[in-house]
């Protein structure tokens, strides 16, 4: 407690031994590792993944053959299959989320809605290991028993479609991975999109109950599309989530790595190629292979996010502004 | 007449509406019951296999029952001190950069860019700590694990400590200065101290999500059937047990896989639980 009354002008000496700009530094040199981690990042894995890039350059992503033995690495089965799984989980997901989201936006009472909230987030720090056993055990026998076959009969058979729902299906597949994928990205999708909601202004709402729309008219038409830009943000977000999931995916997607049209196939993700052969990878070739579909996973992952943080940050300051 | 059709119309948009709201309320009721399935399966089958031999013992060789996981919890709890060494500190210190000294252009692009590492994909988070430090050490390490969690927790972290440190009073700041203490007491003594119990919390959900990590282990810390002396070798740990113990062929181990799951998942959501009663008790939790 030696600080004393202070001039109110400090020279720099005098500021520094007080400890003030000690502290900013320090401080600063802490906070700013964060852009050194994320620019590491980029470089470490762009120099870990030069061989493949100099020997296979763009048709890394369109090659069909993934072959370590003989050294030749294409990586469209991983491609596809991960942009598969997210589509699929995103299709299931993002209605299931976004209703969640205006009942407890728009409809249910605060207590309510905050204890369920407080559920929702709870299962978004459920670690996606567990969310892969329940897909293993649960999710991969539902759908080989439960749910293909009959989509196989019904939707199967329907001339444009049927070739999404062709047979056989042994429960592993892109499905079981879109069904596990989409119980995981809900809770983000929900607490992202209830609070843009919440950030509509009350006036929107009662301007259009006002005009004599009925409350869903008011929801869907007027504070949902006012809120459109948040809830694209959290889309995003999720799908980023989606497209990175590794541990989840990699137990139930089957890992075959071929391009098949039927979502009852069974297929694989670049993260789940990496998860289950990095270790196993032998040859800077192979290794490098795999980096560099982190990397890519890295920098899609990255831009998503960037567009989600924007989308999110504009919706709530015009909310707050209006 | 057109009285008589408008009410009719008006009767069906109402219903309409109903109908549509009444869906929402099954999508928010259909997402909350997943959390209560999740834990009711866990339970159902992993409540039974717990028992003292799966915190004391180590694993059993296939063929034979029994045994249990005691390396891979400590394994864990290693890696997670490893992880608070490297993640406590540089989020903490940072955070308070972020509240009290940024300016507005620096802090927004840390603050940008944290976020953004905060949704990079955890075996992203693997390969660099693999190319960084496993491949210089070359061997799989306790230490290498724990590094990698740790970078992980930073983002979460700085994140939470700025959003707890701003929701202090100015006033409380201004009353330290105008009793002469400098920026750097007043922070020590005044600021930190009133969001201590926020910061804490944070620490500890941050500690829960790194937790339940495995993408990031599988590489790094990889797996270890025996003790890890010291932090030089490879170690088990829970997740990656859960995960190979899930894959395996083998029914013991599967139930033992329940098991894991069972005590990885109680432990993160308890630990969520407390974290967010202390903080909706104590000052309202900044979002």
């Amino acid at each position: 407690m030696s600080a004393g009354p202070v001039p109110a002008s400090r020279s720099f000496p005098k500021r520094l031994i007080q400890g003030d700009q000690v502290a900013h530094v320090i401080t600063f040199v802490a906070a700013a590792s964060i852009l050194l981690i994320a620019t590491l990042l980029v470089i470490i894995l762009w120099d870990n993944s030069a061989l493949p890039r100099a020997k296979f350059g763009l048709s890394f992503f369109t090659g069909r053959d993934w072959d370590p033995v003989n050294e030749i690495f294409g990586a469209a089965p991983f491609v596809y299959g991960t942009l598969v799984t997210s589509a699929l989980s995103l299709v299931i997901g993002v209605p299931l989320g976004l209703g969640a989201a205006i009942f407890l936006a728009e409809l249910a009472p605060a207590k309510i809605s905050d204890a369920l909230t407080f559920v929702i987030e709870l299962l978004a720090a459920v670690p996606s290991v567990i969310y892969g056993l329940l897909g293993i055990f649960v999710v991969v026998p539902f759908v080989r028993t439960t749910l293909a076959p009959p989509l196989m009969h019904t939707l199967g058979a329907v001339p444009e479609i049927g070739f999404l729902f062709k047979g056989p299906c042994y429960g592993v597949s892109f499905l079981a991975a879109g069904l596990v994928l989409a119980i995981m990205i809900v809770p983000f999708i929900v607490s992202v999109s209830r609070e843009v909601l919440l950030a509509v202004p009350t006036d929107q709402r009662e301007a259009a109950l006002a005009l004599g729309s009925t409350r869903w008219e008011s929801t869907w038409k007027v504070v949902v599309p006012f809120a459109l830009p948040g809830v694209l943000g959290s889309v995003f977000l999720a799908m980023a989530r989606a497209l990175g999931e590794t541990m989840a995916v990699t137990m139930v997607v089957g890992n075959v790595p071929e391009i098949r049209t039927s979502l009852l196939a069974p297929g694989y993700s670049i993260a789940a190629v990496i998860a289950n052969e990095f270790t196993e990878a032998t040859g800077d070739m192979y290794v490098q292979s795999l980096i560099e579909l982190g990397l890519v996973l890295f920098l899609v992952t990255f831009i998503l996010n960037g567009l989600a943080r924007l989308l999110i940050l504009f919706t709530s300051r015009r909310g707050g502004a209006a | 007449m057109s009285g008589w059709a408008g009410a009719g119309h008006r009767r069906f948009r109402k219903v309409i509406s109903y109908a549509w709201l009444g869906a929402t309320a099954l999508c928010a009721l259909l997402v909350v019951g997943v959390l209560f399935f999740i834990l009711g399966s866990l339970v159902w089958k992993g409540g039974s296999d717990i028992d003292l031999n799966f915190f004391t013992q180590l694993p059993k060789p296939v063929g034979e029952t029994g045994g249990g996981m005691a390396n891979a919890i400590v394994g864990s709890i290693k890696l997670l001190f490893l992880a608070s060494l490297v993640g406590i500190p540089i989020g903490v210190v940072g955070g308070i950069y972020m509240a009290e000294f940024g300016g507005r252009l620096s802090a927004f692009i840390i603050q940008y860019t944290a976020d953004l590492l905060n949704g990079v994909p955890s075996i992203v988070i693997g390969l660099f700590t693999y190319s960084l430090i496993v491949i210089r050490m070359k061997h799989f390490s306790t230490l290498a694990g724990g590094f990698a969690l740790g970078v992980m927790m930073i983002p979460i972290t700085l994140r939470s400590t700025e959003q707890f440190l701003r929701s202090v009073p100015v006033t409380l700041r201004e009353g330290a200065m105008a009793l002469g203490a400098s920026k750097w007491r007043t922070i020590v003594s005044v600021v930190v101290p009133a969001a201590y119990r926020g910061i804490l919390t944070a620490i500890l959900l941050a500690l829960a999500r790194v937790a339940g990590e495995t993408a990031p282990l599988l590489f790094t810390a990889l797996n270890n059937r025996y003790w890890s002396p010291g932090w030089n070798q490879p170690t088990a740990s829970l997740p990656v047990m859960v995960f190979t113990y899930g894959i395996s062929p083998y029914d013991d181990w599967q139930r033992q896989a329940w098991a894991a799951g069972l005590v990885l998942l109680g432990m993160v959501l308890l630990t969520n639980i407390i974290a967010r009663a202390v903080l909706s008790r104590g000052i309202s939790a900044p979002r």
